[in-house]
């Protein structure tokens, strides 16, 4: 089916011109079904893609810098995340259970999912292609001091890192600590120190606004 | 199976079961036989392992975060303090 698919253009989405994967093919295939039995429309499709795009992990920047400068909403996004995200307007239903950690000066949570690739996606969209690597899986549980340090954070050794191996139902988001000398930012401006890392816990916060 | 489950509270230390058999496992081969202990219970869920064969995932069963030390899990040169903490339904626990 490799070619007679791409040039039986009877319909009117795109088809990537390069070659494709056997996996590429398939998921193609099986969307050419759907579409041809009306179980799906082109809409649905897009509507979807567009869906997907918009949860980024500016809408967990969002929720830290919130809770940097509110401390009641810190303390409701710990106690009942999915609450405090419906209140900025970020639908967190589709997780099933979900869970803040606060990184603290004594102790710093990191995630990972060593059997896949489970993570947060209503809030920080599709995982990075690291998160998803055999390496990242192995190396993260078995020295994840060792990970941060590529990653440019060098904990000190009374610091208690913890992780999270997310291999169930839960969803893990790090709150990482409010980088010091940042008392005058804005709420907006401290949004843009929460790196997607950071919320992963890789890294810490931002300690200044990058340029853009 | 249900029959044989034992529920366990914050604290309590648990080992857990050091089992290989086909088909679908949330539990990681690399804390299978290690002990830690009981961090928090999450609650009821369906069961993945019957879930992903497309059967009802009944009965639920508890899920609990599961707190080792490093050093008991790779042994020696993991960082003294450090913690991995793994969700483990019930029935891969037992009481050690």
């Amino acid at each position: 089916m490799s070619d007679g698919h791409d040039t039986d253009q009877d319909h009117d989405h795109e088809h990537p011109k390069h070659e494709l994967s056997y996996y590429a093919k398939r998921i193609y295939a099986i969307r050419d079904l759907l579409l041809e039995k009306g179980v799906i429309t082109d809409k649905d499709i897009q509507c979807q893609i567009e869906y997907q795009e918009a949860r980024s992990p500016a809408n967990g920047a969002r929720l830290v810098a919130r809770a940097w400068v509110d401390p009641a909403f810190k303390s409701r996004l710990i106690g009942n995340p999915k609450a405090a995200c419906a209140e900025m307007g970020i639908d967190a239903t589709s997780i099933n259970e979900f869970v803040v950690l606060e990184n603290t000066e004594k102790v710093h949570h990191m995630v990972v999912c060593t059997l896949c690739s489970c993570y947060p996606r209503p809030i920080l969209g599709r995982p990075p292609d690291w998160y998803k690597s055999l390496n990242y899986r192995q190396r993260a549980v078995n020295d994840p001091r060792g990970v941060m340090r590529e990653f440019g954070l060098v904990l000190p050794d009374d610091v208690e890192v913890r992780i999270h191996d997310s291999t169930a139902d839960i969803r893990y988001l790090v709150l990482p600590i409010r980088p010091k000398g940042t008392e005058g930012l804005s709420e907006i401006d401290l949004a843009k120190l929460v790196s997607r890392d950071s919320l992963i816990g890789v890294m810490d916060a931002l300690s200044a606004v990058p340029p853009s | 199976m249900s029959s044989e489950a034992v529920r366990f509270k914050p604290g309590d230390r648990v080992t857990v079961k050091f089992e290989d058999r086909p088909g679908h496992i949330r539990t990681p081969w690399y804390v299978r036989g290690k002990t830690g202990w009981i961090e928090s219970v999450h609650g009821d869920f369906l069961n993945p392992e019957s879930l992903a064969f497309g059967r009802d995932g009944l009965p639920k069963r508890t899920l609990y975060l599961v707190a080792f030390n490093q050093s008991d899990v790779w042994g020696k040169s993991a960082g003294s303090k450090d913690k991995v903490l793994v969700d483990i339904y019930e029935h891969w626990l037992t009481p050690a």
